[in-house]
């Protein structure tokens, strides 16, 4: 029973932690619990929450993945080129999004049949995807995108009141909530993650799980920078520098393990949700941005320890 | 004989979380004796000694040492006071050398400057060593290169360097070959006629009456009694420990074995294994006998797709397989039953449920969707065919007894159906009493027709299991036994490859 109340405890760690910032920051500023604000927040996080989830999926199998910032840059980047140059708009996010898809098997790839340890190949296609961007854009915006309807919607658009962005957040979150409890590729996810050897053994192809893994992080990547690339309406160059460091705090604040094998994706959605609350709320406390790094990491090395004690 | 106590333990309480796992345990070692330390897994062997070394405190008692009370609070006074412990995972660091690690946290250096006197150090290794009689490790040898046997002599030499007067041995042979087996008995007899008392923490029967003065055994945190080993049988030391009778320790074979169902042939991988053809009956127990290193568990993995092969076929009932990685094996209907189940046949950290439906993940989803419904029923009716000894099957794998492991790994097999099943070293780190609940279950198994290849290096093992045994040496089969012509003399024969004089058999009672 007292084993049983523990184990829920750490579930919903996260989620009391979350309650307890959003309540304090309610408190300090007038200005947090006006439905602008939250819509507003919930659109912000919704870029990072889209590549925790990937990175969740990662970390799962024991992986990191260090390039999906650069992967959001070109990603963009060559859709805007396809946007710019006229190709129909779908069907240049669609093309975008199998680019992400294929670079990110790339970096599955590399990791498996390579047997390159995932934080070294991923730091160098890191920089490759940068440098790629870089050229491809000349170091340049990438501007005068289409008008068209569907893809000034993604970032820009509503739903019933509620911004495109997070709407999309929504459904990814449903659905791969479910691939992580529901199928066989979820559970072989966690299978990998918690023992590779005795995962092949019991008939597992590790390597392919890792692959699609890796992709699907490639995937979701270039969607969080098509979202940016509309709200913009131009693709930087210098798109998503840094947020594999944003992704990888969500999931580790989340409770996911780095050794594998053991995390939710609710608790990213939660991680994710802490950030970008820590970061609204400092905002409108006009709190100076050099402090503001300080309070995030003191929440992720608060979220580790309370993880840590809790073993 | 001796009969000091240099230590005595008297009415030890001890509980975690309100747990009792000591009762009023009595434990005593005299000085000069190997005693042997037995119970089932959970019996509370390990909290016993860790209460003797102050890993633990203890609730209630009196722990005296040469007579006198004494209260350690950590393993280290214990060990200034002569007792050492050899855990089964060695204390050693891999990447240093021999005799840094034989002094390590208690360098010798020249003065108080900080500075290391290697050439004594060197120099000392090399006498402790010597002393043990062990001349094929080298002061400079890097630890992590020598075999796990000769790592554990590095670590007497290291219990004996600090004076240790009473070294605590928890299954020191569970992973040595029966050569270093051999080596480590002639080292304690050694230790012995020295004065030196040994506490052995074993569950192979015939070691401890091989080398064991005294038994105490421990059953649910209570003694149960202390023996002499010349005035007990088998018989009775299991029954203390299990609190009742066992019967016969291998179940009865009775059924005949049918036709051939699974053929090996010419199977090879250059440098570990050449030309192994075998195979099995439905409804046979093959055992597979062998010294360490003789390639059997190789031989395994190359079937079933672990590890690559350069030639060779598999056929099963007539077919043959193209097995290019284990999943392959899975489908057609092989299951096995690894070796090392912490590292290769558990997810440790995940539950009983998610373990057992690992190898099952098609027969309970559609379209690659789980149906809770499903898993929950082939997860149940494993744990209950099994009978898994669980708080439920959320339980952590981790948490359960060896003996419970090695269930929850066989229920993940017996999911499929199997018509092969291979098991290496089914029962090791397992009590007696789950032991004998093993050999039943693959009993019933072969009455259903499964053929099964069993790997043993426990040679009554092979011999109460098997319908018939292959032997290999050097990557090599040197010999079928059927049942009845089976001896340890003739396996061991076969195992070091003829040689007669060479076969080193320590598990042999005498």
């Amino acid at each position: 029973m007292k084993q049983l109340i523990q184990r829920n405890l750490i579930k919903i760690g996260p989620l009391i932690g979350l309650i307890i910032i959003t309540i304090i920051l309610g408190l300090l500023s007038d200005n947090f619990f006006t439905l602008n604000n939250i819509l507003n927040l919930l659109r912000q996080v919704s870029v990072n929450a889209l590549i925790a989830f990937g990175m969740t999926f990662v970390i799962l199998t024991a992986g990191i993945d260090l390039s999906v910032g650069s992967l959001l840059a070109l990603g963009s980047a060559l859709t805007a080129g396809l946007l710019s140059s006229g190709v129909d708009p779908m069907l240049s996010m669609l093309i975008g999004l199998l680019i992400g898809l294929a670079l990110g098997a790339v970096n599955g790839l590399i990791i498996t049949k390579g047997k390159v340890a995932p934080f070294i190949a991923t730091l160098a296609t890191m920089t490759i995807f940068r440098g790629a961007t870089l050229v491809y854009t000349g170091g340049k915006p990438i501007t005068g995108l289409s008008d068209s309807v569907s893809f000034q919607m993604i970032g820009k658009g509503y739903v019933f009141g509620v911004p495109f962005p997070a709407v999309i957040m929504m459904i990814a979150f449903v659905i791969l909530f479910f691939v992580l409890r529901n199928t066989v590729f979820g559970r072989q996810v966690y299978a990998v993650g918690g023992n590779e050897e005795a995962s092949i053994l019991s008939g597992i192809k590790t390597d392919r799980v890792k692959v699609w893994v890796y992709a699907l992080t490639g995937m979701l990547s270039v969607l969080a920078g098509i979202i940016i690339t509309s709200r913009l309406n131009s693709a930087q160059p210098t798109a998503g520098t840094m947020y594999e460091l944003d992704a990888i705090a969500a999931v580790v604040i989340g409770g996911t393990s780095l050794a594998g094998g053991r995390g939710r994706i609710a608790g990213t959605l939660v991680g994710a949700l802490i950030i970008g609350v820590i970061d609204n709320g400092l905002n409108l406390l006009n709190v100076s941005s050099f402090y503001q790094q300080i309070v995030k990491g003191g929440v992720i090395l608060l979220a580790v320890l309370m993880d840590r004690r809790s073993e | 004989m001796h009969s000091t106590p240099i230590v005595e333990m008297k009415q030890i309480d001890k509980s975690f979380a309100g747990n009792k796992v000591l009762k009023n345990v009595d434990f005593e070692v005299r000085s000069g004796e190997v005693h042997a330390l037995m119970g089932e897994n959970g019996a509370g062997k390990s909290t016993l000694i860790k209460v003797l070394t102050g890993i633990h405190p203890r609730d209630h008692g009196v722990i005296k040492v040469d007579g006198a009370e004494v209260d350690f609070t950590n393993p280290k006074q214990a060990e200034e006071m002569g007792i050492s412990v050899i855990h089964q995972e060695l204390n050693i660091i891999p990447y240093l050398t021999v005799a840094q690690n034989m002094f390590l946290g208690k360098e010798l250096v020249y003065g108080k400057t900080g500075i290391l006197h290697k050439k004594e150090m060197h120099q000392r290794t090399k006498e402790s060593l010597k002393e043990l009689g062990v001349t094929t490790i080298h002061p400079n040898d890097i630890a992590g290169d020598l075999s796990v046997g000769k790592q554990q002599m590095v670590e007497i030499a290291r219990a004996l360097s600090t004076k240790a007067r009473l070294i605590v041995m928890d299954e020191p042979t569970a992973a040595l070959t029966d050569r270093e087996i051999y080596n480590l008995f002639r080292v304690v007899t050694e230790l012995k006629k020295q004065g030196v008392s040994i506490i052995y923490i074993s569950h192979r029967m015939e070691e401890i009456f091989h080398l064991c003065d005294r038994i105490t055994i421990l059953r649910d945190g209570q003694f149960v009694g202390c023996e002499n080993i010349a005035d007990t049988s088998f018989e009775a030391i299991v029954k203390m420990m299990v609190g009742r009778e066992l019967g016969e320790r291998f179940p009865e074979r009775t059924h005949a074995v049918g036709d051939v169902i699974f053929e090996v042939e010419n199977l090879k991988r250059d440098g570990l294994f050449q030309d192994v053809s075998f195979n099995v009956k439905e409804g046979e127990i093959l055992g597979i006998a062998g010294l360490m290193g003789a390639g059997r568990s190789e031989v395994m993995e190359a079937i079933f797709g672990f590890q690559k092969k350069d030639g060779g076929t598999v056929k099963l009932l007539g077919k043959e397989l193209h097995i290019k990685h284990p999943r392959d094996a899975v489908r057609a209907g092989i299951g096995f039953i690894t070796e090392d189940r912490k590292a290769k046949g558990l997810v440790l950290g995940a539950s009983i449920r998610e373990n057992i439906a690992l190898t099952n993940l098609r027969a309970v989803s559609k379209n690659g969707f789980i149906s809770d419904a499903k898993e929950k029923n082939l997860v149940m009716d494993l744990i209950q065919k099994l009978q898994v000894r669980t708080t439920g099957k959320e339980q952590q794998v981790k948490s359960l007894s060896g003996g419970n492991q090695q269930k929850v790994v066989i229920a993940k097999w017996l999911g499929i159906h199997p018509r092969v099943l291979i098991l290496d070293e089914p029962t090791r780190g397992v009590d007696v009493g789950a032991k004998k609940e093993i050999y039943t279950i693959m009993n019933e198994l072969t009455q259903s027709g499964v053929a099964i290849m069993m790997i043993s290096s426990e040679l009554p093992e092979v011999l109460g299991v098997s319908d018939r045994i292959m032997v290999m040496h050097e990557g090599k089969v040197t010999g079928f036994l059927n049942r009845d012509e089976a001896d340890q003399e003739k396996i061991m024969t076969a195992a070091t490859g003829g040689n007669k004089h060479e076969a080193a058999d320590p598990a042999q009672p005498h």
